[in-house]
């Protein structure tokens, strides 16, 4: 079973694109995470992308860096994280996705790393500090079992936007813009996105990176099968001092983002 | 001994046995290619190598001399001790080697803007020079803290032309500049190059910034063998990421010649304030390469320190966490205060100040210079001189 792959196009079949949240893992709050994650999971995300923290993260932009600092800061590591998603997973059939960089795997033991995300529930795993060259050699067959998702950015060219195809599993991940996460200001190329689309044989096709409106999403998922949100929810999440307000406000974005789809 | 299997590393993914690759987003993975491509189709290339010898001759001042430390030899009384003059380089370090090398690959990949990270300065003062030369705008990342501890390379890359961006994030440091650089190169990927200080980053930067600068070591080979007959026993040099090391050892890489590179011991190995990457890191990957690295249990990056800002840096280039592995070459470390030691021996014996980085490598003679002999010839990088320290090294150094 490919939980990811067959859920996106079940989903699709119905005539439906999915909305995809990033949560970065125990922000804002440990203790009330799971509850928050299950509410989003309500309000309207179809699957949820949990980021574990790292002290580097060089893809990220501002927004992403500041929920990572604070969630390390409060003490998330990787064994809270599948402390969350083995509570999430008892109450949701939903896709639940790892998101993080490559450093924090390795100290944890890449065969430790695999065999916890398969006991706690996750479905598939984004490194994006992994890219195609350094797949084989981080994917240990150990990750058999988990879907492992691939990137493309509007500086890969036709032939990698193939080869990814035919290694990625789950979806393909497409960056909209060249930049970190949370990059809302820049351009986002529809050109690109529908290209590669047409390019893409086996797998379904997320646009993420600087999706934070409405209108963002009424323009891009005409020409994918789904959008993935991150810097947008958290900074929802990070405007406040009161959580109560806070959670409300996100709930009521996620909520908007999927009327919009 | 005759040895037939010559050293020929990186491999074709960029890996130094299994340091080394590319580890970065997508996003960055084709310019890495093109500038591959295009590295390699130059690196031989006679017009190419014409332009950039006569760059570090009648620019920078090549070749640098290799002087006999007399006094200090004397004061020793043990090995023969040379100092491989990078102090003298334009920019008062080696850093400009690598700056120019990758300057004329930007202009050749029709990059119109640079950018750079810093920690001492002295790669951002080298790379705002070849940028003021060349025409191209320049954007050098700094931490804050180094912003404050190097003053005089700030106003020097501001002078030059160049736009200096306080790095806010982390530990505002070197580490934390490399990442801010790459973040701005992510974002304009089109028309900006990132001339990496190091041998350190994602394949080809480790090989491409060693090959610029192993124009130290091949000078040393020509000028020892002139002045002795002979190869040196020993090369020593300080290590962060590791540039000017490799590019002293690399020439030597096939030679019975005892490669050391000394690290900083800040505080002390036994408390959290050193950047003893080798002597005490242990694998993983950060900013792009599988390296040695200071890290937690958890596998976060550790806020290292050393009073030299140059290597104050949690990672170290790939090819010397090869080379420390199949034991080509011996690391060690030495603390702030030896450096400081080094910086006074070398300034009242031979009338040259060093960087506190290059003091590294000065205080690391005392703890090999006991089992050598009168016969024996070591050579010191004096990768740069100590002018932007002199604010720190009063501080500290009880004048």
């Amino acid at each position: 079973m490919l939980p990811i792959s067959d859920f996106i196009k079940g989903k699709n079949s119905e005539g439906k694109k999915v909305l995809s949240v990033f949560l970065t893992s125990g922000f804002p709050d440990p203790k009330s995470f799971t509850e928050l994650a299950l509410k989003i999971l309500d309000a309207g995300a179809d699957m949820l992308e949990i980021g574990f923290p790292f002290s580097d993260p060089l893809a990220d932009g501002p927004v992403i860096q500041h929920s990572s600092n604070t969630a390390l800061q409060k003490g998330i590591n990787l064994e809270k994280t599948f402390g969350y998603v083995k509570q999430i997973r008892e109450k949701t059939e939903k896709p639940l996705i790892l998101m993080g960089y490559a450093n924090p795997v390795m100290s944890y033991g890449i065969k430790k790393f695999a065999e916890d995300c398969k006991s706690s529930g996750v479905d598939g795993l984004i490194i994006p500090d992994v890219p195609l060259e350094e797949y084989e050699s981080f994917f240990t067959p150990d990750f058999n079992g988990l879907e492992k998702i691939l990137l493309i950015s509007p500086t890969t060219n036709d032939e990698r936007i193939r080869l990814t195809d035919d290694k990625s599993s789950g979806f393909v991940y497409c960056v909209s813009v060249s930049g970190t996460t949370g990059n809302e200001k820049a351009e986002k190329d529809i050109e690109f996105i529908e290209h590669s689309r047409s390019i893409l044989k086996k797998n379904k096709m997320l646009v993420g990176f600087g999706i934070s409106s409405e209108e963002d999403v009424r323009k891009y998922s005409p020409f994918c099968d789904g959008v993935i949100v991150g810097s947008a929810v958290i900074k929802s999440l990070m405007e406040d001092d009161d959580t109560t307000e806070a959670v409300k406000r996100t709930l009521n974005l996620v909520k908007r983002l999927k009327a919009a789809l | 001994m005759y040895n037939p299997i010559k050293y020929n590393l990186p491999d074709k993914d960029g890996k130094f046995g299994r340091y080394g690759g590319k580890f970065v987003p997508e996003t960055l993975i084709t310019p890495l290619q093109e500038l591959e491509r295009t590295y390699l189709g130059l690196k031989n290339n006679p017009r190419f190598l014409s332009e950039l010898n006569k760059l570090n001759r009648e620019y920078s001042g090549r070749p640098t001399p290799l002087t006999f430390a007399e006094n200090l030899t004397k004061y020793f009384g043990k090995a023969k001790i040379y100092l491989k003059r990078e102090d003298l380089c334009h920019t008062g370090a080696h850093k400009i080697n690598n700056a120019l090398g990758q300057i004329l690959l930007a202009l050749r990949l029709g990059k119109k803007r640079i950018i750079a990270e810093t920690g001492a300065g002295q790669h951002g003062v080298a790379t705002a020079t070849v940028c003021a030369k060349f025409g191209l705008k320049c954007v050098v990342y700094m931490g804050e803290v180094d912003i404050e501890r190097q003053k005089p390379n700030v106003f020097r890359m501001k002078l030059l032309g160049a736009e200096v961006v306080p790095v806010k994030s982390g530990s505002r440091t070197l580490k934390d500049a490399g990442n801010e650089a790459i973040r701005d190169w992510v974002t304009n990927v089109k028309d900006t190059h990132y001339i990496i200080g190091s041998v350190v980053g994602p394949h080809p930067y480790p090989m491409m910034v060693r090959d610029f600068q192993s124009v130290i070591g091949t000078e040393t080979k020509e000028q020892i063998l002139i002045l002795e007959k002979k190869l040196p026993d020993f090369i020593i040099a300080c290590v962060g990421g590791g540039s000017n090391a490799i590019g002293i050892f690399y020439p030597f890489i096939d030679d019975d010649v005892q490669l050391i590179g000394v690290e900083a011991a800040g505080l002390g190995l036994d408390t959290d304030k050193h950047s003893a990457t080798l002597t005490l890191g242990r694998e993983g990957i950060f900013q792009g390469m599988m390296s040695y690295l200071l890290q937690s249990k958890e596998g976060q990056i550790s806020e290292v320190h050393s009073i030299s800002a140059g290597l104050d840096y949690p990672g170290v280039g790939p090819e010397h966490s090869y080379l420390k592995d199949i034991s080509k070459a011996k690391y060690f470390s030495v603390t702030d205060e030896e450096a400081l030691n080094g910086t006074k021996l070398l300034s009242r014996l031979e009338g040259i100040i060093p960087a506190l980085e290059t003091a590294h490598a000065v205080a690391g003679i005392e703890k090999i210079i006991p089992e050598t002999n009168k016969e024996q010839v070591i050579i010191i990088n004096i990768s740069g001189r100590g002018d932007k320290d002199l604010d720190t090294i009063r501080k500290n150094a009880g004048l």
